[in-house]
């Protein structure tokens, strides 16, 4: 298959890490508007702000469930301040390769993360780093907008 | 693995008959069809033939075909060729027209034609054009209507005859993009007040970089291509004499076999979209009566077709989607929001489309992996 390389495929045929945790310490939900791709990310944080388990659910491409897929296994274990530094290109790094059209699926993969950050931070008091903060405005945005536009 | 190919709405493979048909053209009969001796002459004669064979298919007089290299330069031809200030189309047509009309507005292409106007007809919910719309939208300044005859995508087909009889009425000329339809369902240009029409070889087990444009008597169209006047001086360029003798040959065949290659599609077709429909969430796309014989086309909620597409990849079998996922724009197809498809549905299309090889067994295969494949999806999905 010359459009996605064979670990994407890997990816996408065996997802690592799908489904739901009950009672996650965060949740991170992204949607493309373009698009119209969604991604669900649940993470359970410990006391040490370690990443001890995390799930996806995402309605959207090879590209985007094999990024869904490495990104929950580049986070998995990690500290929270870790996790954060985590970069669309490492996403795409672990895939091998991504063609440019769907660089955008990877950056999802990457938003979803924070967005579960975010919320864990949220709902635990923590402080916000600014930059996160910001970029939760604009994703919870486009979150409300493509929500709605399944709900119907 | 086992191979199933389920997208012959996308391309077909040559049929053997015809790469024999072919095969004296390129180093023994490779003359060129210009040319006064006998290697010119005899590729001549091939081209001439090939013209009548190629007519014979929609009752047309051989003089009223012109061979070109694709569909997409027939369709080029027509909405370039032809002088006027307005035309209308449909809002489901073939990217090689639409690009073409939304380019031909913007630039009034070719130079002296400024302020072209287009007018997209609105389909219904089945992607049925309906002929009184086109008759309110023609104007004093309308010179050409252009509707696709079967949609490439959701397989619906448009009375072309009743539009066509109003646009003779309004003696307007009247296109018909039949790429899809041509040699799977009769067409009769005169029946059907067709002006124009094109259609194309690689689709019905002919080569690749062969196709055609009717032209009916008496029509004055512009060349796109200026040169050694070949083809009445309307398609100036080398003859591809192989190319234009395999999709006559292709024509032949289709003749012959049309009502028995549409009955068996129809009824594997059938098969596909009565299981297919007992998916949950899964909805069928285009009229259900005014079908292509080979198209069955549908969406799925809560999973998109380019992973659709994929699995079934994986398992070895062939379609296709009209997702934003799958293009290059990343918006879905135009023409499943023209019927009505909101995005997010538009997102989970799949089409299949069969083929004079597909078997029972094949459609058998596909249904046995299709619902495995949607549920694998809708598990890594958020919606349910």
């Amino acid at each position: 298959m010359a459009l996605y390389s064979d670990k994407l495929i890997e990816h996408f045929q065996n997802p690592h890490n799908y489904g739901k945790i009950d009672n996650a310490s965060g949740i991170g939900k992204v949607g493309n508007v373009v698009c119209g791709d969604v991604m669900y990310l649940y993470i359970k944080v410990d006391k040490n702000e370690v990443i001890k388990d995390i799930k996806f659910e995402t309605l959207g491409c090879a590209a985007a469930i094999a990024s869904s897929s490495v990104v929950t296994d580049l986070a998995k274990g990690k500290t929270i301040k870790q996790a954060l530094k985590i970069e669309s290109e490492d996403v795409v790094k672990s895939l091998g390769n991504l063609p440019i059209v769907k660089t955008h699926c990877s950056l999802l993969a990457v938003d979803a993360l924070v967005e579960a950050i975010h919320d864990y931070l949220k709902k635990n008091n923590k402080d916000i780093p600014e930059e996160i903060g910001r970029k939760h405005k604009i994703l919870e945005k486009q979150r409300k907008e493509i929500e709605e536009r399944y709900a119907r | 693995m086992k191979r199933v190919y389920l997208d012959y709405a996308a391309t077909t493979p040559v049929a053997e008959q015809v790469v024999k048909a072919m095969s004296s053209y390129f180093s023994e009969k490779f003359g060129n069809t210009m040319s006064l001796h006998s290697f010119g002459q005899e590729a001549k004669a091939a081209l001439e033939q090939s013209r009548q064979r190629a007519a014979g298919l929609i009752k047309a007089k051989s003089s009223e075909i012109i061979f070109t290299s694709s569909a997409t330069e027939s369709n080029n031809m027509v909405l370039k060729g032809i002088k006027y200030k307005h035309i209308i189309i449909s809002s489901i047509e073939h990217d090689c027209i639409a690009e073409t009309a939304k380019r031909l507005e913007k630039q009034g292409l070719p130079a002296g034609r400024q302020g072209i106007k287009i007018t997209k007809i609105p389909v219904n919910k089945q992607g049925l054009v309906n002929p009184e719309r086109v008759l309110k939208a023609i104007t004093k300044d309308t010179g050409l209507v252009s509707i696709i005859h079967a949609s490439n995508e959701i397989g619906t087909i448009q009375p072309i005859k009743e539009i066509g009889k109003i646009c003779r009425e309004k003696g307007v000329l009247f296109h018909t993009d039949a790429s899809q339809s041509f040699g799977k369902i009769p067409i009769d240009v005169n029946e059907m007040n067709v002006d124009l029409l094109t259609a194309s070889s690689h689709k019905i087990y002919g080569p690749k970089g062969a196709a055609l444009l009717f032209i009916k008597q008496g029509v004055k169209i512009e060349p796109l291509l200026h040169g050694g006047g070949q083809e009445n001086g309307l398609r100036s360029s080398t003859v591809n004499t192989a190319a234009v003798v395999g999709f006559a040959k292709a024509c032949e065949i289709a003749k012959k076999e049309m009502a028995k290659d549409a009955e068996k599609q129809a009824r594997l077709r059938d098969k596909i979209i009565k299981q297919v429909l007992n998916i949950k969430g899964a909805f069928l796309t285009g009229d259900p009566e005014k079908r292509l014989p080979n198209n069955a086309s549908f969406y799925f909620s809560f999973v998109e077709g380019e992973s659709v597409v994929l699995q079934l990849d994986l398992a070895g079998i062939a379609a296709s989607t009209g997702s934003a996922c799958s293009s290059k724009s990343l918006e879905p197809s135009h023409v499943l929001l023209a019927i009505g498809l909101k995005p997010e549905q538009a997102h989970g299309s799949l089409r299949v489309s069969l083929g004079r090889q597909t078997t029972e067994e094949e459609i058998d295969y596909f249904l046995k992996v299709l619902p495995g494949v949607i549920k694998k999806l809708r598990k890594i999905s958020p919606f349910k």
